[in-house]
């Protein structure tokens, strides 16, 4: 194939990606900025990390990242259950009642404004906690099962893809030298498809972790997430810190990033050979 | 493929009766939830919407319905505003993310393997980085002290500083760069599949370059256009975090009249209402999208 | 070297009637939504053989063998391994094991883990498992392997891993689908013969589903030839060979000529075709059933049509005339087209014995010839 792109594609590449990146990295460059107007550079006193120090000891800050944290692992992992269990069915089982049905659910979420899910979902809360007294008050449950129902239609499409490129023969193989079907889920499927389920726990847990909409209308008094706090001292204007937080959430991801990658193509040339 | 059904039943009913189960209860019954409050009054109470259904004596239940907030809604200009104000926005950012997309999505596909992997990554990196920060990024970028600004100014091709913060042209600019990953992916994912060498065929044949994409790249990348701006259009129609950060107070967009509804007003039976309104708007966009991603997967099989 | 093919053969079990077949196949039918297929199948095989399920893609002989591993339900019709009903035991209960096309090895479990696999399902002592792996493997000669994974090994070594994996449960049934069919020419010449071997030490009836039938008239004990979901005939290589039953199979196993024509003599010792397609008549001395003036079809192997540039003796039938029209020198035999006047086209081959035998050449004018006893008579 020929490789050569013409100028125009090559410069709309160029420009394309400088647009992604240029507010980013001066988000990043800002955080060295000494002075408060963020935007203003203080030749004088920057580069400095006194707002990376200010960032590390902002109590509000690193409350609510803990219970952001919190919210995400459970979210991510439970997801991870509940959307491999929907991608599997929906990969392998031909025909089943109410297909048609769990195909739309897991669907739906994808292109559902936040809005609508939040809104429902709290009234959803609140009617529960009329008629049976649960959940009692909005708090971490409430948000964390918030979180579950949109990140396990993601964690769905991610399973169902892979499985439906899975040679299934291997699966069949295993079951004809003698392993019951679970067996054959724990055993041979379950190691081959790692990666895509670490990417459903990865891609579930920043969902999670990113999450604004959702989590406002489904968390309750002192369960605040980190994106809450960074939106109310957003909606005043800029400040320092929030640059800071910038900085650090690029340079994880980034490296997380770069390291999972790495990772999947050391596997993938092992599946490619083998399957 | 083997036949689950010697596993039995039972077996295959467990396995998607757990997510199945779960995604009915809170996706499912809360829309349902929804449009129940849609139709009752605001009270003074926690919470604050007067329950449907009452006992009217000893033996009789009233079932009140209440059309006022829906009559509210199309009476006010306001709301329609919003209403119509969301979908062009969303129509024209998508149309925006297009035009800047495609060539991207459609340059990733034509090159090298190991070039490509990078570039994908490069267009992922922001996707997971989260909106939220991206967003404030362009607080930083337009307003009147900001980097723009203050770069214009000290070239000296402006004398004062522009105004692009909190207007409209703030929100398309917010909108389209968060969005754009979004379309550049699912286009990608299609694009990749191409053959190639009907390309070459073509120009073979006496075709020119952009006469060839125009009637072979165009039509063949179809469903991945629709997917992806699918993917853009109906979330951005309901977008709150945007408009509230970068428009002004005359950037009407749905998603943040449900919320200032919902939260500013405490009107729960209008802020639902209002969401009902914009699901049935959007439902057949979602369907369109489901049928493409079906058509998608049947012609890769 | 004796074979179990050949060990079979000898003993001829189908021909038998008091033998008990191992498997038999009783009226066996695989429905898809409309589509038939597989349509009422029946066979009997026997103990030790190596039975080729032999027809073209979409003939239904991948879905009967997964029918016979339990894969897919059948829609109708019984199983029988060794006289115990299996038709709806699931694939982990069955004593059969299948090598897969695609070999299907575990590719995040090494050599010797993939071939202990099926011996861990049945929870067996350590040590066993780990002897007979060893045994197994040295079989296959992939003794130097165990601890490779399979991205690491050859196409040819990645089929013997998947063999020894199949056969060390020791299983009543091993089935094969299509198990040369990633491998070049030569390796898999070789490994027809090691596949024989194989199996002749260890016994195992073998059910091979292949497309090619080179490699069905090598492997095989019997071939059960395959088309549109049923068997149009069952038998020994030679038997679909010499004597096929039917157009189809003339035509599918080997190459032949295919002569229309009518009856027009019909004795029970001998028969005589006239055919407008050859331009003369056939004499074919053994006699066939069939109605009076029915149309048949003669069916000449190309190897058995002698060709001369002199006109043989004295003889009526089973000669033509005609002209060279293309020639395919194969090395050790060649390919002779040649254009009779009524416009078929002959295909005649001849070894190359002699460097220096009777040279035909292009646009020659050639006499076609062959024995009373060569033709076989098709009535459909």
């Amino acid at each position: 194939m020929n490789y050569r792109s013409s100028f125009f594609i090559l410069s709309c590449i160029a420009l394309g990606f400088a647009f992604l990146y240029v507010p980013i990295l001066s988000m990043v460059v800002f955080s060295f900025n000494a002075s408060k107007l963020v935007t203003v550079w203080d030749a004088a006193n920057s580069p400095t990390l006194k707002w990376y120090y200010s960032l590390l000891n902002n109590e509000e800050i690193l409350d609510a990242a803990w219970i952001s944290l919190k919210v995400a692992v459970i979210n991510a992992s439970g997801s991870v259950i509940l959307g491999t269990l929907a991608g599997f069915g929906l990969a392998r089982f031909r025909q089943f009642r109410g297909r048609f049905t769990l195909n739309a659910m897991t669907t739906a979420p994808l292109v559902m404004p936040e809005v609508i899910t939040g809104l429902s979902l709290l009234l959803l809360f609140v009617a529960l906690e009329q008629l049976i007294g649960w959940p009692a008050g909005r708090g971490i449950t409430t948000m964390t099962i918030a979180h579950m129902t949109f990140s396990m239609a993601y964690v769905t499409v991610i399973i169902n893809s892979r499985l439906s490129s899975f040679d299934t023969a291997l699966e069949e193989a295993a079951m004809d030298l003698g392993a019951r079907p679970v067996k054959v889920f724990f055993v041979i499927t379950l190691p081959i498809i790692f990666p895509a389920i670490l990417s459903g726990w990865l891609l579930a847990f920043t969902l999670s972790w990113d999450d604004l909409v959702i989590s406002s209308f489904t968390s309750g008094p002192g369960s605040s997430t980190l994106p809450m706090v960074v939106f109310s001292k957003v909606r005043l204007g800029v400040s320092p810190e929030i640059n800071v937080l910038a900085t650090l959430t690029l340079t994880v991801v980034t490296a997380m990033i770069v390291g999972v990658s790495l990772w999947m193509a050391r596997r993938a040339r092992l599946d490619q050979a083998a399957a | 493929m083997v036949r689950l059904e010697r596993v039995g039943i039972t077996g295959r009913g467990l396995v998607v009766a757990l997510p199945y189960l779960w995604l009915l209860l809170f996706f499912v019954v809360p829309f349902i939830i929804v449009l129940k409050i849609s139709f009752s009054d605001v009270a003074l109470a926690i919470p604050p919407y007067k329950p449907l259904l009452e006992w009217v004596g000893k033996n009789s239940l009233a079932i009140k319905v209440n059309f006022d907030n829906y009559a509210f809604l199309f009476t006010d200009s306001l709301y329609l505003h919003a209403f119509a104000n969301s979908l062009k926005v969303a129509f024209l950012s998508t149309l925006a993310c297009l035009l800047i997309g495609y060539p991207m999505a459609y340059g990733i596909a034509r090159a090298k393997p190991s070039v490509r992997n990078v570039l994908l990554l490069l267009v992922i990196l922001p996707f997971w980085t989260s909106l939220l920060l991206r967003v404030y990024a362009w607080i930083g970028l337009l307003k009147a002290n900001g980097v723009i600004n203050n770069i214009l100014m000290s070239l000296g091709v402006i004398h004062e500083p522009l105004t692009m913060l909190y207007t409209p042209f703030a929100m398309y600019v917010g909108i389209v760069y968060s969005y754009l990953p979004f379309l550049i992916l699912p286009l990608y994912a299609n694009l990749e599949k191409m053959d190639w060498q009907l390309l070459e065929a073509a120009e073979d044949l006496g075709c020119r370059p952009w006469q060839a994409f125009y009637k072979i790249t165009l039509p063949l990348s179809r469903n991945g256009i629709l997917a992806g701006s699918m993917l853009v259009f109906i979330p951005a129609v309901g977008e709150f975090v945007i408009p509230a950060l970068l428009g002004g107070p005359n950037a009407l967009m749905i998603g943040r009249v449900l919320w200032d509804e919902f939260f500013a007003n405490r009107a729960w039976p209008v802020a639902s209402a209002v969401a009902i309104l914009l699901l049935i708007l959007l439902v057949p966009f979602m369907m369109w999208y489901q049928s493409v991603q079906a058509r998608e997967s049947a012609g890769a099989r | 070297m004796t074979t179990s093919a050949g060990g079979v053969v000898k003993a001829q079990p189908w021909n038998d009637p008091s033998a008990r077949p191992y498997v038999e196949v009783e009226r066996i039918s695989k429905t898809f939504g409309d589509f038939k297929a597989v349509n009422d199948v029946s066979l009997k095989i026997y103990k030790g053989e190596i039975f080729c399920l032999l027809g073209a893609s979409g003939c239904g002989k991948t879905t009967l063998l997964r029918m016979l591993g339990g894969f897919e339900a059948p829609t109708a019709g019984k199983i029988l391994i060794d006289g115990e009903d299996m038709t709806n035991v699931p694939p982990y209960e069955r004593p059969v094991n299948m090598m897969f096309q695609s070999y299907a090895l575990f590719p995040h479990m090494n050599v010797e883990q993939n071939v202990a696999f099926g011996l861990k399902q049945d929870r067996l002592p350590k040590n066993e498992i780990k002897d007979r792996v060893a045994t197994m493997l040295d079989l296959v000669k992939m003794s130097d392997f165990t601890k490779r994974k399979p991205h690491q090994l050859s196409g040819g070594q990645r089929q013997r891993v998947a063999l020894a994996r199949s056969l060390v449960k020791r299983p009543k049934l091993l089935l094969l689908d299509e198990p040369l069919g990633a491998l070049d020419k030569k390796l898999r010449e070789h490994t027809q013969f090691e596949l024989i071997s194989l199996q002749d030490k260890l016994g195992v009836t073998f059910i091979v589903v292949t497309h090619d039938q080179e490699e069905a008239m090598t492997l095989a004990s019997r071939i059960g030839v395959m088309n549109h979901g049923e068997i149009v005939q069952a038998g020994t290589p030679s038997e679909i060979y010499e004597f096929p039953s039917s157009k189809f199979v003339a035509d599918f196993v080997g190459s032949v000529n295919i002569f229309e024509g009518k009856l027009i003599e019909d004795e029970p010792d001998y028969v005589r075709i006239g055919s407008t397609e050859l331009g003369g008549t056939i004499y074919v001395s053994h006699g066939i059933s069939a109605p009076p003036e029915a149309v048949v079809w003669a069916a000449v192997r190309p190897e058995k049509i002698f060709m001369s540039t002199a006109p043989p003796q004295a003889a009526a039938d089973n000669v033509v005339r005609g002209t060279v029209q293309d020639i395919a020198y194969l090395g050790d035999l060649s390919i002779y087209l040649v254009r009779l006047p009524t416009g078929k086209v002959v295909r005649v081959t001849r070894p190359n014995t002699s460097r220096h035998a009777e040279a035909i050449g292009w646009d020659q004018q050639v006499y076609l010839s062959w024995d009373a006893t060569s033709p076989v008579v098709v009535t459909r």
